[in-house]
């Protein structure tokens, strides 16, 4: 199963595996992998997710949320970082926001998890 | 034809005689000259906002803030009897930079017992005295008392800090806020602490992107991608019509509807929407401390339409506070850099959450409202060099964009006084009032 994976998911969510890397700890990190990504891989990912999206956000409000156990806050981060896969994904068809170019944003504070 | 009703003389615009309806020149957002001039008039003579208190947790709980365009670096500290005060950041010796980590240039933050010099050694109490200087007999004629570190004016609205680099401040935050002041207090800033903050550089006029965020005239054109295609096409078609706007010269304000939050059809938005029941309004669900039974601060909802879903507030001359009905609230706040560009930061802020659930409904209005900025950002860019080619110099404004002639007009009123007029010529009251 997913003994060697860097983030261990809840058994329940043993589907996610495959797309454990998604489950980063920062914005900027997860922002990153959607730019590395390619519309296929961002896809894949999406259409894992969405489905279990529900069940997965369910299984974490069983936990206080400032004390997860590792595989509850990993498969959470999964969440944050489908976030950011959903726009390439329902919106733009592309991995960047059209037309933005340049532009980037440092995040400066972020609240922890 | 409007849908929501215009003041009586028939646009929000002419509202205010003397702020015209005619083209506006642009000049105000690259002359290098004219820059320098609002940095004189305008930046150093203002109280601008530098954070909040919940970044000040504890006596000797402190914070840099790096202000180039004035050469300045500020220091702002908690004392050990809680007051939030702000120094110069530079030693009373031989002018080193008091605290910085690393990069002199970068900001920093942390907790102290003392100020300590990294060069010498001198140490300041919190309230900024001299306590300390290393080898002090080998000095001549050293007045400690006389050696505090020089204070920059400093106040609290709210909880949010500012500091005043005019070392006579012409007013008290309170009066340079009025009537906001008191039109705003009482909102529950202080319980909405769970907070992303964000910067970037932009290369463009600081007034440039306050233009892009007191005008919702754009929004269904540049974002129109971000609905789905048949919202789209129905707000394209429809355009943007503020409820109220308001001018409280320098300061002003744009009251937007909303409405998708929840939405009546869940095939009005994005499948992840649904799911997360967030989006770009926040999340659907509002906190306690913003129940639909609490009463809001008198200036918010001013026409007190049920669909009401955001206030845009202008606090002069750079802070921008936004109202959402979903309980929530956004900061701006534009640092000019120079003629043509700016830092622009902006903070989320929510009531904490209380599970997983909730937590994930902020990241998506994080993730959201990062989607719009980026194309907010690029557009700017994209204005300003072509305003500075001059091929063009003087640009048209309608009804729905009359927060940007207000603010370029009151930059221009403070840039002619020299620091805050003592009145405006669109306002009523004014001796001007009317004139056209």
């Amino acid at each position: 199963m997913s003994d060697t994976t860097a983030a261990p998911l809840p058994a329940d969510f043993a589907d996610l595996d495959p797309f454990a890397d998604w489950a980063l700890d920062t914005w900027r990190e997860r922002y990153e992998k959607r730019l590395d990504s390619t519309m296929d891989e961002m896809q894949a990912f999406y259409d894992a997710m969405m489905p279990r999206l529900s069940e997965a956000l369910e299984y974490c409000d069983s936990f206080d949320l400032h004390d997860l156990p590792d595989e509850a806050r990993n498969l959470l981060l999964l969440t944050f970082s489908l976030c950011e896969a959903s726009f390439p994904v329902e919106a733009w068809r592309q991995p960047r926001v059209p037309d933005s170019g340049s532009a980037d944003l440092e995040m400066v504070r972020e609240p922890p998890l | 034809m409007a849908h929501f009703p215009k003041p009586a003389e028939g646009s929000w615009t002419e509202h205010y005689p003397g702020l015209g309806t005619g083209p506006v020149s642009y000049k105000d957002s690259y002359d290098p000259d004219y820059w320098q001039q609002e940095i004189d008039a305008i930046f150093k003579k203002e109280w601008l906002c530098v954070g909040r208190v919940e970044r000040l947790g504890r006596a000797g709980s402190y914070f840099t803030r790096e202000f180039p365009w004035a050469k300045r670096s500020i220091l702002v500290v908690k004392d050990r009897e809680g007051t939030v005060r702000a120094f110069y950041n530079v030693c009373r010796h031989r002018g080193n930079k008091l605290v910085w980590d690393d990069f002199p240039n970068e900001e920093t933050s942390g907790v102290c017992r003392q100020l300590t010099c990294k060069y010498h050694g001198w140490r300041y109490d919190l309230d900024g005295s001299l306590v300390f200087i290393q080898q002090e007999s080998e000095f001549f004629d050293v007045d400690k008392d006389s050696l505090g570190l020089v204070p920059v004016a400093c106040d609290v609205w709210e909880g949010f800090i500012f500091v005043n680099l005019d070392p006579e401040p012409q007013q008290t935050l309170a009066e340079a806020l009025a009537p906001l002041a008191d039109g705003l207090a009482g909102y529950p800033f202080g319980e909405m602490t769970q907070t992303y903050e964000v910067r970037s550089e932009i290369d463009s006029n600081w007034k440039l992107f306050i233009d892009a965020f007191v005008e919702f005239y754009h929004a269904p054109v540049l974002h129109q991608r971000q609905a789905t295609a048949e919202e789209s096409q129905k707000l394209a078609s429809i355009g943007f019509e503020g409820l109220h706007y308001e001018l409280f010269s320098p300061h002003s304000m744009v009251s937007s509807w909303g409405g998708m939050s929840p939405p009546k059809d869940p095939s009005m938005v994005k499948p992840i929407e649904n799911l997360l029941r967030s989006g770009l309004f926040g999340p659907w669900d509002k906190p306690a401390a913003v129940n639909d039974n609490q009463d809001l601060p008198p200036l918010l909802n001013p026409s007190k339409h049920r669909a009401w879903g955001i206030d845009s507030f202008v606090l002069w001359p750079n802070f921008m506070i936004l109202f959402w009905e979903t309980g929530w609230y956004l900061t701006y706040t534009y640092w000019p850099l120079g003629p043509s560009k700016h830092l622009f930061e902006t903070t989320l802020n929510f009531v904490p959450p209380e599970n997983a659930s909730q937590r994930a409904s902020q990241e998506f209005a994080f993730s959201t409202f990062k989607e719009y900025a980026f194309q907010d950002a690029n557009t700017l860019e994209a204005t300003q060099t072509m305003i500075e080619s001059e091929v063009v110099d003087t640009f048209m404004l309608n009804d729905q964009e009359i927060l940007c002639r207000h603010h370029h007009a009151a930059v221009r009123e403070q840039v002619k006084a020299g620091g805050r007029p003592a009145s405006y010529p669109w306002m009523p009251g004014s001796e001007n009032g009317g004139g056209g």
